[in-house]
């Protein structure tokens, strides 16, 4: 078969939690990012969030499925989905803080996809070949997101007063949930000892440079590095995720097994 | 039941190259590339599809379209499967599927300019590196501008002709 799988000899039990880091990292930002749909400052625009979002919901889809395959107990990216608890959620706290407004959506959406591109860019070479062939092709997309996020974050901070301020507002609000993503426990390094993913402080050093480079073009101040916020990535979640998962669920909760 | 039915590979690709885009009727699905392999496994038909956007909802009309397809040629034992590498790039959209897409009012891709992850630099943005000139499929003319990266659908981007003012879809390489 051409999907023949090379399954590096690691602990399914690590490899299970990596996939649903990545994947509810994409799914709650993807439900983040489609919360703006009908909501935009501009039509183009909503139409960018929402294609945004469904790239990531079909990332998540990639991700979430293999993750089922590989805990081997008969579910489905769907079931991960729609029925686990808030506290089985692996996604950084970043991606559940509200959208609060367009610049900090904006400004959220760049320090994740400067994050994500480095992270995928990294997978692509995964000894793990069902990861490395999905990073492969989100990697494209998110490559493209980035360009986007990027582009208008020098637009706006280097725009009018009032979008300069809120720009400078949004970064200063999220920098201390920045922390999260280069931390590292048990699952990261044993999962970067047998190659199968890259160790989070690695890459530090790339995303220093692109966010650096983006702020100083839009004439934004980088915060200080001080307290950071952690928890998602082992399920110790802000009560926001809470509300996301509300209404993301409810069909599933309200009418079990419903189909399109 | 009647014996098996086992055309040629050729000959259902031929089949493939007839049924059309969900999104985009004018092109098949083999104009857009998204067939990766056709080939027997004893009597079950294999086809080899690979995604184009990864979140494109018209992903499982497409199975559904294929499997219909081959249906009404006869063939009942068909299985889809997935590849996802090689990813699916705009440079494999054929050259009259290109032609289709302009005569359809969508400017086709310009090969080589997928969005690879290099990021340019200021100055080149400054100096218009990033600019394609991509042609208004309406008049002609390279006067365009870029007014969004996204567009209709997760497969395009918006565009319009400064000299006859046409707003246009560009198709979003990656």
């Amino acid at each position: 078969m051409a999907t023949a799988t090379l399954e590096p000899a690691v602990d399914p039990a690590a490899l299970f939690e990596f996939l649903a880091r990545i994947g509810d990292n994409a799914l709650i930002l993807g439900h983040r990012v489609s919360e703006w749909c009908g909501h935009a400052p501009a039509l183009e625009e909503d139409i960018a969030l929402a294609n945004t979002a469904l790239d990531l919901i079909g990332q998540t889809q990639l991700w979430l499925g293999l993750a089922g395959e590989v805990e081997g107990k008969g579910r489905s990216a769907d079931d991960l989905a729609y029925l686990r608890d808030g506290f089985e959620f692996r996604n950084i706290l970043m991606v559940e803080r509200p959208n609060g407004d367009f610049g900090k959506t904006l400004m959220r959406q760049f320090l994740y996809d400067a994050w994500h591109y480095l992270l995928l860019k990294s997978l692509k070479g995964s000894t793990d070949r069902r990861i490395a062939e999905i990073a492969e092709k989100a990697f494209k997309e998110v490559s493209y997101h980035l360009d986007r996020s990027r582009d208008l974050v020098i637009r706006l901070g280097d725009g009018t007063a009032e979008s300069h301020r809120r720009m400078q507002e949004a970064l200063d609000d999220l920098w201390p949930y920045t922390g999260e993503m280069f931390v590292a426990d048990a699952v990261d390094t044993r999962l970067a000892e047998a190659g199968v993913i890259p160790e989070p402080q690695s890459l530090k050093a790339g995303w220093d440079e692109i966010v650096a480079d983006a702020l100083a073009e839009g004439t934004l101040k980088k915060p200080a590095d001080g307290y950071m916020h952690k928890g998602g990535r082992r399920g110790v979640h802000t009560e926001h995720l809470g509300f996301v998962l509300t209404e993301l669920q409810f069909l599933q909760r309200g009418y079990p097994g419903a189909v399109w | 039941m009647t014996t098996a039915l086992h055309p040629s590979v050729d000959e259902v690709w031929h089949w493939l190259s007839e049924v059309p885009d969900p999104e985009i009727p004018v092109i098949s699905l083999t104009d857009l590339g998204i067939i990766r392999d056709v080939g027997w496994q004893d009597d079950t038909l294999v086809v080899t599809v690979t995604p184009t956007y990864s979140g494109c909802p018209a992903t499982t009309v497409i199975n559904l379209d294929i499997e219909r397809a081959l249906a009404e040629k006869g063939l009942g034992k068909v299985r889809l499967q997935r590849q996802l590498s090689p990813a699916w790039t705009t440079d494999w959209i054929s050259v009259e599927g290109r032609e289709k897409l302009r005569a359809y009012g969508i400017a086709p891709p310009i090969d080589g300019t997928a969005a690879d992850g290099v990021l340019l630099k200021r100055i080149d943005r400054l100096s218009g590196r990033s600019n394609l000139a991509i042609a208004c499929p309406r008049c002609g003319s390279a006067n365009t501008e870029k007014i969004s990266q996204f567009g209709s659908t997760p497969c395009k981007a918006s565009y319009r002709c400064t000299d006859c003012l046409e707003p246009f879809d560009y198709f979003k390489c990656i």
